[in-house]
């Protein structure tokens, strides 16, 4: 196959990736994009094939690993519970950051593989961007794998922090261009690895001062970063669907990134820096005064709703690692059957990634346009009887638009104490995230409902 | 003057971003984790250039360093693409509307 003609298949395939994300805008459309995608792979992989032409025993090989990948990454998917889609999107992104080193490296050991010169003389603009791609690559990979371990509970979610490390990420982040700019001045192979080696430690500097809570942002800025690794390499080999995949998977990123900083109302530069709450926390607990609450039970949560005419459910984390969501879909429909209107009000940093919560709910066989954002619900709080908190904390906690002197000033919230009457599940009175005190405890509208969140709603189900 | 073939691979790199920053603005917020998971399976359509590499040198030669890590990028990207698309389905697939 000509070099023109596969550029223009690449081209299709590039075509069809934006078709993938273009179904997105709807579930409707969505399961037609996902083919879209599908047939792009398939488009580029065989154009790859055919425009090599006459291989030899290699293929075989390739088969080989392409067989054992596709099955254990085919695995995996079946297998994968819900809750822990974070976690398996944080793996998958570290495997595209190491493809993307894997395939640097061996560009870089065998350039006229890929027509970029030969080996001690590679053409300058492609050892910058192979190193660029192998570097970004790299920072994804070892990233992405401390994003795993955190999220997994593996390593503790806690943000690690220690003095100078912003000034050592600076320095290696710079170190990491003076030596590109010596690789392409001296050819050497051993400023290549340290470029690789650098990058790698770079990655984990960059993500363990993030703590766990932050985590959607960490997941949509790596996703970014494995977008601009695959552009790099795109721009190596000269790859048009390399080009357009990496710039609409960085782009992609980078939005979400934005989305769920503005869902914090915090700068990215001060998520990447880190350590919210690690100082917050400490304050708090000085003057922290006994407050009275007013605690209640299942039935008493149950009287309570199934009076009531309309209930708005809000899921946080802690419905996630309750593994609550079936539990709470039977609970609504046993109210529904009772006559109660009920929706769903998800807030953007609500769970470890961005519309996490939403893939729960569907998986519980919640009907998507009962689930409702921020914007969509947050009047409908005044007119609501009854809103019931599973899992979720700081996002209603009412001291961000009241109290300038809080670290979640700003932060857009639920309005949650404006319903006539609030059901917090919660194990305990402990404070979320971010360290600080929820003021919704002590409203005279709450009830606090003190339990795991899987069990309390369960036996709300039974005295319902 | 010639245009170096490098300015139209900025170009479509360019014209790419916004495209992507059009589309994902689109997306629906309910979709968000699928996006990540989709996104996820066509970045590694990187297994182009782990194809060339593995196939890269004459037959006797396929078991070049270079060649070596051409396989495993192979298998790390088909984890990935496998793994995305058919988690990403299996989601998409949960997302239903009521039942009038």
């Amino acid at each position: 196959m000509s070099a023109n003609l596969s550029a223009l298949f690449y081209l299709i395939s590039g075509i069809l990736f934006i078709l993938a994300l273009r179904g997105l805008s709807s579930p409707e459309t969505s399961r037609q994009g996902n083919y879209f995608g599908i047939a792009g792979m398939i488009i580029a992989i065989i154009v790859t094939f055919l425009s090599i032409g006459n291989f030899g025993t290699g293929i075989l090989y390739v088969f080989i690993f392409l067989i054992i990948g596709g099955s254990i990454g085919a695995f995996i998917a079946f297998r994968i519970p819900m809750t822990a889609m974070p976690e398996l999107v944080a793996g998958f992104h570290s495997l595209v950051g190491l493809a993307a080193v894997f395939v640097a490296i061996s560009a870089f050991l065998k350039p006229e593989a890929f027509s970029l010169g030969t080996v001690g003389n590679i053409h300058l603009a492609s050892l910058v961007e192979m190193s660029l791609g192998g570097a970004i690559g790299a920072i994804t990979f070892s990233g992405s794998i401390i994003a795993f371990l955190k999220l997994r509970g593996i390593m503790s979610g806690a943000p690690l922090t220690f003095k100078g490390q912003h000034i050592i990420n600076l320095l290696l982040g710079l170190t990491i261009f003076f030596l590109i700019y010596y690789l392409c001045l001296s050819q050497s192979s051993y400023i290549f690895w340290s470029i690789v080696i650098i990058s790698f430690f770079l990655g984990v500097l960059l993500i363990i001062p993030i703590g766990g809570a932050d985590m959607p942002v960490v997941i949509s800025m790596l996703n970014s970063y494995s977008g601009w690794a695959a552009a790099g390499i795109g721009f190596t080999l000269e790859n048009t669907a390399l080009i357009i995949t990496g710039a609409l998977v960085g782009s992609s990123g980078a939005i979400l990134s934005y989305i769920m900083c503005k869902g914090m109302n915090r700068s990215f530069f001060n998520v990447i820096l880190g350590g919210w709450g690690a100082t917050d926390q400490k304050a708090n607990q000085d003057n922290k005064e006994q407050k009275p609450v007013k605690n209640g039970n299942a039935d008493d949560a149950a009287f309570l709703m199934k009076n009531a005419s309309s209930v708005i459910i809000v899921p946080g984390y802690g419905m996630a690692v309750a593994q609550a969501q079936h539990a709470l879909r039977e609970m609504v429909d046993a109210l529904k059957k009772n006559g109660v209107k009920v929706s769903y009000a998800i807030h953007p940093v609500a769970g470890r990634m961005p519309g996490h919560m939403n893939v729960l709910l569907a998986e519980a066989n919640v009907p998507y346009d009962e689930v409702f954002e921020l914007e969509e619900i947050n009047n409908d709080f005044a007119n609501c009887d009854v809103a019931y908190v599973i899992g979720a904390n700081d996002v209603t906690n009412p001291v961000a638009k009241s109290d300038p002197q809080s670290p979640i000033y700003g932060m857009p919230v639920l309005d949650v104490e404006k319903s006539k009457s609030v059901l917090f599940v919660k194990r305990s009175l402990s404070p979320g995230y971010a360290g600080i005190d929820n003021d919704l405890f002590y409203r005279d509208n709450t009830l606090m409902l003190f339990a795991d969140a899987k069990k309390m709603t369960e036996e709300i189900v039974k005295s319902l | 003057m010639e245009i170096d073939p490098f300015i139209f691979r900025l170009s479509i790199f360019i014209l790419s971003i916004f495209v992507g920053y059009y589309v994902v603005w689109s997306v629906t917020p309910s979709l968000h984790t699928p996006l990540m998971s989709v996104t996820n399976a066509i970045s590694s359509v990187i297994i182009v250039g782990a194809i060339i590499s593995a196939l890269a040198g004459s037959s006797e030669s396929i078991f070049e360093t270079s060649n070596i890590f051409g396989y495993l990028a192979i298998l790390l990207a088909a984890v990935n693409i496998f793994g995305g698309f058919l988690v990403t389905q299996r989601m998409l697939q949960m997302y239903k509307k009521k039942k009038k």
